[in-house]
């Protein structure tokens, strides 16, 4: 517990201290939203919802690849002699959720500033991105650590995760509707469930696997 | 001859589902007339590409506990004939679509669940190509198959809540079960689904046996 603590304190101080990473991805971030404000301008309700979810797509892959990616193979050897391999994956995890959240809130209040705020239920809404990024970040992190083994870049991390988080974005886009759209949907609460134990089962294969990708 | 029987079966069921599923007759049903004979083809299809992916996910999960190379040689032919099949799935299925749902590609969650795997069983492959070492290739190509497959259950649960359907079975339509496969159908239908499983078997294990000579001569594959 300890050394997970300490672990996620490291990424975040790293991060902290390093700031143009961090400052390079809330760029990135920016200029997406810009981009797609550019294209589209203030867009009716439905496709902004799907911009946005869209855009977390992106900001995930972007921001969260850094979790295994960008750390040096040979520290990894370091990592391996003083922690065990399931906590050193769930400090990871748990720091790129920690950033994934931020980042999320942060590309929610640009979309409200440049595409318009449909949000009818902010809290709902805010409550759908939480869930949304640590889906999604736990995914990628888990896809990162393999594109990082593979010693390959962020583009295979994509192309591996886009397929397996389609679902997830299909699910975050329905709970989102309802937040943003006056439509009664059924089930909500099952949806919601389903996705938390997506969630949840992508951490406990993550913690299943990840010693077989630890081993040399 | 005694452990070939079955590649024998399969020659006859398949002869058969191919004579048989063109010429034997078929329930007239409005909209759907003579193209209902595309479920001799399109569905095995859709079960051998199931029932490959998981052979392929055991030996993932085999080569995991054992580190033995037959592992991955297995799991890698499997899915590559999976995928192989999923291909074929998915064109007799956009084929039969154009002519029964007017369009080939409708947005059924079905398809949709079929293109979601295609994408991440490519991947799978492309992961393989990138690296060079073969321990370290099994090893992480065989924790992405796990990984791919386990994400892939669920998502055969939850896709049709979110869209709705056209597939007979699904969404108020009526199923193939209740009407359409009557019993003369299933005299072909059921031979069909044995005898595709059964070739795409076959053909994996040609590719395995493949491998493993490549394996044993050059040490790779």
């Amino acid at each position: 517990m300890n050394q997970l603590i300490s672990l996620v304190k490291k990424d975040l101080l790293i991060e902290w201290r390093q700031k143009h990473t961090l400052f390079g991805v809330l760029l990135y971030v920016g200029a997406t939203v810009f981009a797609v404000y550019i294209m589209n301008g203030q867009p009716e309700v439905k496709v902004w919802n799907a911009l946005f979810w869209i855009t977390q797509l992106f900001v995930a892959v972007n921001s969260v690849a850094k979790s295994f990616l960008q750390e040096h193979p040979n520290r990894f050897r370091y990592y391996f002699t003083v922690v065990k391999p399931t906590t050193f994956l769930l400090a990871k995890m748990l720091y790129s959720m920690v950033l994934m959240m931020g980042i999320s809130l942060i590309s929610l209040f640009l979309f409200s500033i440049l595409l318009g705020n449909p949000v009818i239920q902010t809290a709902v809404f805010v409550g759908v991105t939480a869930a949304g990024s640590l889906a999604l970040s736990a995914v990628f992190t888990f896809l990162s650590a393999i594109a990082a083994r593979a010693q390959q870049n962020a583009a295979l991390m994509a192309i591996l995760g886009f397929p397996l988080v389609i679902p997830v974005l299909m699910i975050l886009s329905n709970l989102a509707l309802s937040a943003i759209s006056p439509v009664y949907q059924e089930g909500w609460w099952v949806m919601m469930l389903v996705l938390l134990a997506l969630g949840v089962l992508v951490i406990i294969l993550g913690l299943i696997l990840f010693p077989f990708l630890w081993q040399e | 001859m005694r452990s070939n029987w079955w590649k024998i079966l399969c020659v006859v069921l398949l002869a058969y589902a191919i004579i048989g599923g063109l010429l034997l007759p078929v329930p007239a049903r409005h909209i759907l007339n003579e193209t209902i004979r595309n479920l001799y083809f399109h569905v095995p299809m859709w079960f051998g590409m199931m029932l490959l992916f998981g052979i392929s996910f055991y030996h993932s999960l085999m080569y995991l506990r054992k580190q033995d190379m037959n592992y991955d040689i297995k799991a890698v032919a499997f899915l590559k004939i999976g995928v192989l099949f999923s291909c074929l799935g998915m064109l007799t299925g956009m084929e039969w679509a154009k002519y029964t749902w007017g369009e080939p590609w409708s947005n059924d969650p079905k398809q949709l669940a079929t293109a979601i795997c295609m994408l991440s069983y490519f991947a799978y492959l492309i992961l393989r190509g990138g690296i060079k070492d073969e321990e370290k290739r099994a090893k992480i190509s065989a924790v992405y198959n796990v990984f791919a497959f386990a994400m892939m259950i669920p998502l055969l649960f939850v896709l049709p809540r979110l869209v709705d359907s056209l597939h007979p079975g699904n969404g108020g339509n009526p199923g193939f079960n209740s009407y359409d496969l009557d019993s003369r159908m299933r005299l072909v239908f059921y031979p069909a689904v044995i005898g595709w499983f059964l070739l795409g078997y076959w053909m994996s294990t040609l590719h395995v046996r493949i491998n493993q000579i490549n394996h044993k001569r050059d040490n790779t594959f």
